[in-house]
């Protein structure tokens, strides 16, 4: 969370140094400058994610170094996911508590005009990004792992393409349905790197029953 | 508010001994019979605490033990077993740390953004004599300034006077100072305090009500803080306390003096911890020369087996729970280091013997507990509170805030773990916290807010 946390900072002081330099009049540069914010922030925040895999790599030497039996407490998937939960956890509380808390005050949604199913949309959204930053911590510490480059390419363009998804809206199917399709197939990928099968969930599900 | 200024005086003081974190060289008491009869001449010798610890398991301190007592150390023998079980628990002292601190800051950062008392602004403390409602912004900036200086020294004035005291065995004083302030505390501002939230909400509550409420809390708080208690309850009020003390700072101090003296107060925190000649770093050798814990008012633990306790409650020990799953490793400790058991076992029964002692685990129990000053609570809600006073009504800044102060935490602790000894607990959280909380109010704000309005996603 705190990597993130950084990454969101260093590039919001890009966005606002962009911002200051340039003419607060011009609406298609305002736009442009914010679509490349918001590219480069993405691009920043995988960064992040990788320095954050180097420094758990270090953590998990130490461990391994100290512990009785040669092995450590704590996996690196175990750690890939935390990772991934924190990072999403940190980005959905960023986009939605601002309006949560305005949720809790009076008003009308999207009484100039704009949709009224932004609280709704906004939800589902962060919903999608936190579970995809889950999905996406797994994959890109499995490709850091094993030096497989195309999957955290793969992570890169995937969270590219959500980020670039959203500037469809409110054109809400342009941007949830694809996120959406693409969490699904994060979230098979990510699961059989983890170990999963067909059958297991298939034994998973029937022992349930 | 000449009775508010004294009291509050008292408060300052115990401020800033709650300001750094210490890793817990537990004094042994020579002997089981020594132990016993200290608690029952005097509360005062008994009642004293470890300022503040982390304790990493037995193994280290009795590792700094048998050197300090000259016995054949077989430390290098132990170092690795050591440092494992320093990062194997550190961990969960992070945790037992991250809680109360977290439930702290929840606290404030609720009572800010629901009762509009304490963000009004009505006059300023006596510590901070400057206004800041001041045409210019350079005379503004001079103004918090000289109120740093002033809260600064005056917080000084008070250390230096308290280990004088301390050193000069005037026990009596201390022990009715600390129980002065926390009765002010416990009752007077949780008056206050439910005064306020009453309003707010628009409940009517009639005196009657309102004494009997208030005379328990705060009767059960001074038992709790000064004497025995439940552990969870003792917890629960040093993290009230804390709370309430942070609020009348968020409230008192005006703006940019708050920040300055925020940032002055980290720095002083480095400084009387770790230099030689540190007031804060005096009063901690001294106790451990003379075998004495410090002041228990003023520190919270969280696994400490002392509930007697002087002035402000250092949060005390972690219930039995934790002594079962810690009984194995306790186990094999104590074989090492018998005579520091039997010391540390002494000092737990002396204090408290109606509670069923587990020998072994309980002595590890309190080795295990990391200890924290309530000064670094109050100064992290402080500045959390501020945050979310302030930052034009934003969420991301109190949650960055919050992030950063945490992290922070960690960090220290984990130089605790690296360094053993008392380190203080301020400067690193409150750096990061004022370094996020400036960069996420002007950068990220403007940021976040077109990236909402816009329903961008990144």
């Amino acid at each position: 969370a705190f990597f993130w946390l950084v990454s969101l900072l260093l590039s919001s002081l890009i966005w606002f140094i962009a911002v200051k330099a340039s003419d607060p009049q011009d609406e298609r540069l305002q736009k442009g400058l914010l679509i490349f914010g918001v590219m480069f922030s993405v691009l920043l925040q995988e960064a992040f994610r990788f320095l954050y895999y180097k420094l758990l790599r270090k953590a998990i030497e130490g461990l391994v170094a100290l512990s009785e039996d040669g092995c450590s407490p704590i996996s690196i998937q175990q750690m890939a996911y935390v990772a991934g939960v924190g990072f999403g956890l940190m980005s959905g509380a960023f986009s939605m508590i601002n309006l949560l808390a305005d949720a809790l005050g009076p008003g009308t949604v999207g009484i100039h005009g704009d949709s009224q199913l932004y609280f709704l949309t906004s939800a589902f959204m962060t919903m999608v990004l936190i579970f995809l930053h889950t999905f996406w911590g797994i994959l890109f510490f499995h490709g850091c792992e094993h030096r497989r480059w195309w999957e955290i390419a793969a992570v890169v363009i995937m969270h590219l393409t959500v980020s670039g998804l959203s500037f469809c809206n409110p054109l809400y199917v342009g941007s949830l349905v694809p996120s959406y399709l693409l969490m699904a197939a994060a979230a098979t990928w990510a699961y059989l790197l983890s170990g999963g099968s067909a059958q297991n969930l298939r034994r998973f599900l029937l022992c349930k029953c | 508010m000449i009775t508010f200024m004294n009291n509050s005086d008292s408060e300052e003081e115990p401020c800033n001994e709650r300001t750094s974190l210490m890793s817990a060289e537990s004094p042994p008491v020579p002997s089981y019979q020594d132990g016993l009869q200290a608690s029952d001449t005097g509360e005062a010798q008994a009642h004293r605490k470890r300022r503040v610890g982390s304790s990493h398991g037995p193994n280290n301190i009795a590792g700094a033990e048998m050197s300090g007592s000259g016995v054949p150390v077989r430390e290098s023998a132990l170092d690795n077993e050591e440092e494992e079980l320093t990062l194997k628990y550190g961990a969960k002292h992070v945790i037992m740390l991250f809680v109360p601190v977290t439930l702290c800051m929840i606290v404030v950062v609720a009572t800010i953004k629901s009762v509009r008392f304490y963000t009004e602004k009505n006059g300023q403390l006596i510590y901070t004599p400057f206004s800041e409602d001041t045409p210019s912004v350079g005379q503004r900036l001079l103004n918090s300034v000289l109120n740093t200086i002033v809260m600064i020294s005056v917080i000084i004035v008070m250390t230096v006077f308290l280990v004088l005291l301390y050193k000069y065995r005037c026990y009596k004083f201390i022990h009715g100072w600390l129980i002065l302030s926390s009765l002010m505390l416990l009752f007077l501002f949780t008056y206050i305090y439910l005064g306020e939230v009453l309003k707010t909400y628009n409940v009517a509550m009639d005196y009657p009500t309102l004494f009997i409420v208030i005379w328990n809390f705060g009767a059960v708080g001074m038992i709790c803080i000064h004497w025995k208690g439940p552990l969870q309850l003792q917890q629960a009020y040093l993290i009230m306390i804390s709370a309430l003390m942070a609020l009348v700072f968020i409230k008192y101090l005006p703006e940019w003096s708050a920040w300055v003296i925020l940032g002055a107060i980290s720095i002083y925190d480095l400084m009387a911890v770790l230099c030689p000649k540190g007031p804060l770093r005096m009063l901690v050798e001294t106790a451990q020369e003379r075998n004495e814990p410090i002041f228990p008012a003023l520190i919270y633990s969280s696994a400490m087996m002392w509930t007697v306790g002087m002035a402000k409650p250092v949060t005390a020990a972690r219930g039995p729970s934790q002594q079962t799953r810690d009984a194995a490793e306790d186990g094999r400790e104590h074989l090492r280091s018998p005579s520091h058991a039997e010391s540390q076992m002494s000092e737990t029964r002396s204090p408290l013997p109606t509670r069923p002692v587990t020998s072994l685990e309980e002595l590890e129990e309190e080795e295990r507990g990391v200890k924290l000053g309530l000064g670094d609570f109050i100064f992290y809600s402080v500045l959390v509170g501020k945050a979310a006073a302030t930052a034009s009504g934003d969420w991301n800044t109190t949650l960055a805030c919050f992030v950063a102060i945490l992290i922070g935490l960690c960090l220290t602790l984990l130089l605790l773990a690296v360094f053993k000894k008392a380190l203080p607990a301020l400067p690193i959280s409150i750096t990061f916290g004022l370094i996020f909380y400036f960069s996420t109010d002007n950068l990220v704000r403007p940021f976040m807010d077109t990236l909402a309005s816009h329903q961008l996603y990144i």
